[in-house]
């Protein structure tokens, strides 16, 4: 296996966001709204594959701290009326210090025992936000969570005549550029490069003096914390926190957009997501089946596409390039 | 509290934990053989139940309808069983878990949708079959017959797994393949037979718990991933692979939900997933199971 994106000289967080940032002004309101999620679901699908793809840790209850986070941020800002510019980074702290007191249990258990405590966790997360109707509004979740005071955006030149949703949409997207670019620099760095190696071999990993439980929970940490952010955004854009974000069925969801776009790539899971979403949107135009398309889809990829969408589009590259090479050299 | 109440609980409590075990058992053995969490498993009770269901509504004028919607309906999810096992599964032994895990799950997708498309998302429900309509009456609580009779079917059906399981030639060769698969397949074993044959008897096993929740539960969309999280903490409470561990785990799951009730009125939900976390943090392997490697 490859270590991956080691030596790439195309900014491509760069150029996807600078292409991203055009939507308002060329698509339709539609365009954003699918822009807006795309965007949340690809940092959500990103930060699980900080332990999926990076670390190799299954973590089958991911789904509980994008959910706290959406609940962190809708408390505080429709109950409490704080600013968002406080209640996002109290998502973000909080959802990893949730992840921080799981992970600490969760770390100390292997493969399906590690899945299993992550799934327990996350049910019991959602078995709590169903119930305690006085701060989450139990059952009937926590609506009309309130837009951000976007009005400064009018100040800055071009964005005066916006939409408020297009204004949120751009904010959503700067706030997960940054965070795919953080990302990106975590799994580039020494620390990153130890986690695969923890995927890789955990005992040899081990051997040489590695803390791997330090460094698996430090991972479930940081992916935690990303998480929560993507859930404040979504409890925003979909004006309401509810339960339902944090029921079992959702972890299974974000996994699948990781292994769609392909884990063993970075930017694999940020294509899963945004195919998934797309799809989603088309399929649900026709027929009120997606559950069984997507279950289709899941089995077509585990049995012939083991790799992904990107995976599959990396090898096609290679394949090319050796074919071309070879034509070459004769 | 009157003991007659605190007896009542105990009741609820252990009917719970018997329909449980008859599903979590199927959940057991698959996974104490193949290694695989089925998610499916609670796609097939659903199916066990609208199955029964639909058994039931063809069979109306006949006294034992419900008996034979039964046994129909456990066949039907037994071959359905087989079948995926066969065409599908077996091509996933060997790799990583993460890809038997979302098969199971796109199963569950595929499977839920197509009982909606079948059966609609309206609640369905069969009535008790005649014989065991009544009840009766101990220390001041009714006892339905149709629970005496599924707490008596519970240990029954322990027993008779754990006999065929201890007991037969094909037991031995079942325990075989869970210690040691690769050995068992040098020494002439067909261990695809024995796999597929482990996935039969535990659809079997779920598609007779579905149609045997009917009479006492409504059939809904969604009852399959529902009930499939329970399972998982009976089973994990057990401890993974051991059979007697998921009878002991149902157990105590049904005593910890009627009575968690009594101490959290709100979050009884919250005192079964407490304590599987509990049970996973002190004991990873269960209250029966082995530490594995």
């Amino acid at each position: 296996m490859t270590v991956p994106w080691s030596g790439n000289r195309i900014p491509w967080t760069l150029m996807v966001f600078l292409a991203a940032l055009w939507v308002p002004w060329l698509g339709s309101r539609y365009d954003t709204f699918l822009g807006t999620q795309i965007a949340i679901d690809a940092l959500f699908a990103v930060s699980l594959n900080l332990l999926l793809g990076t670390t190799g840790l299954v973590s089958f209850g991911h789904v509980a701290y994008f959910g706290i986070g959406a609940y962190i941020c809708g408390i505080l800002m429709k109950t409490y009326g704080v600013p968002f510019a406080l209640a996002l980074p109290a998502a973000w702290l909080g959802a990893a210090g949730f992840a921080l007191v799981f992970g600490f249990f969760c770390v100390r258990l292997t493969k399906i025992y590690f899945a299993m405590l992550t799934l327990a966790f996350s049910q019991i997360a959602w078995a709590i936000c169903f119930k305690w109707n006085g701060v989450t509004g139990g059952d009937q979740g926590l609506p009309d969570v309130p837009y951000p005071d976007l009005d400064w955006m009018s100040a800055l030149p071009g964005l005066d005549g916006l939409r408020v949703s297009d204004r949120f949409y751009l904010l959503t997207l700067a706030l997960v550029a940054v965070s795919l670019a953080a990302l990106r620099r975590i799994i580039g760095s020494p620390f990153g490069r130890m986690l695969t190696a923890i995927r890789e071999n955990p005992e040899r990993a081990a051997f040489i003096g590695v803390n791997v439980r330090r460094y698996e929970l430090a991972a479930f940490v940081v992916a935690g914390g990303f998480a929560g952010l993507a859930g404040a955004l979504f409890g925003i854009f979909n004006r309401g926190v509810f339960a339902d974000y944090l029921y079992w069925t959702k972890s299974a969801e974000v996994m699948i957009m990781a292994i769609l776009g392909g884990m063993e790539h970075f930017w694999g899971p940020v294509v899963g997501a945004a195919t998934l979403v797309m799809l989603n949107q088309q399929i649900t135009s026709y027929t009120e089946y997606w559950p069984f398309v997507l279950g289709v889809i899941l089995l077509v990829l585990l049995f012939a596409f083991p790799g992904g969408i990107v995976g599959g589009l990396v090898a096609g590259v290679n394949w090319l390039r050796r074919r071309g090479g070879g034509r070459q050299s004769a | 509290m009157p003991a007659s109440f605190l007896f009542g609980q105990f009741l609820g409590g252990l009917t719970t934990a018997m329909f449980l075990f008859l599903i979590a058992s199927g959940l057991s053995l698959v996974f104490g053989v193949m290694r695989v969490l089925n998610f499916a498993h609670g796609s097939f009770y659903m199916l066990g139940a609208y199955l029964a269901w639909q058994v039931v509504q063809w069979l109306t004028s006949s006294g034992y309808g419900f008996w034979i919607a039964v046994v129909a309906a456990a066949a039907g999810v037994a071959i359905l069983g087989g079948v995926i096992e066969r065409l599908l599964f077996r091509h996933l032994y060997g790799r990583e878990e993460l890809y038997q895990l979302l098969f199971t799950y796109a199963l569950v997708l595929i499977l839920g949708d197509a009982a909606k498309a079948i059966w609609g998302t309206q609640q369905l429900s069969v009535s008790r079959p005649a014989i065991l309509a009544g009840g009766v009456e101990v220390f001041h609580t009714v006892l339905p017959f149709y629970n005496l009779f599924i707490m008596a079917l519970g240990p029954a059906v322990a027993v008779g797994v754990w006999l065929v399981l201890t007991r037969s030639t094909a037991g031995r060769l079942v325990r075989a393949a869970a210690l040691d698969r690769e050995m068992l397949a040098v020494l002439g074993a067909n261990v695809g037979v024995i796999y597929t044959g482990m996935f039969v008897a535990s659809s079997f096993l779920a598609g007779l718990s579905g149609a045997l929740v009917t009479p006492i539960q409504s059939i809904v969309p969604g009852m399959d991933v529902e009930i499939i999280v329970e399972a998982f903490i009976v089973v994990v409470i057990g401890g993974l692979g051991s059979f007697w561990g998921t009878f002991w785990g149902s157990v105590l799951y049904g005593q910890v939900l009627s009575f968690g009730i009594l101490i959290f009125p709100s979050f009884s939900l919250f005192s079964v997933f407490a304590l599987m976390a509990v049970i996973l943090i002190i004991r990873p392997w269960g209250l029966f199971g082995r530490p594995v490697r």
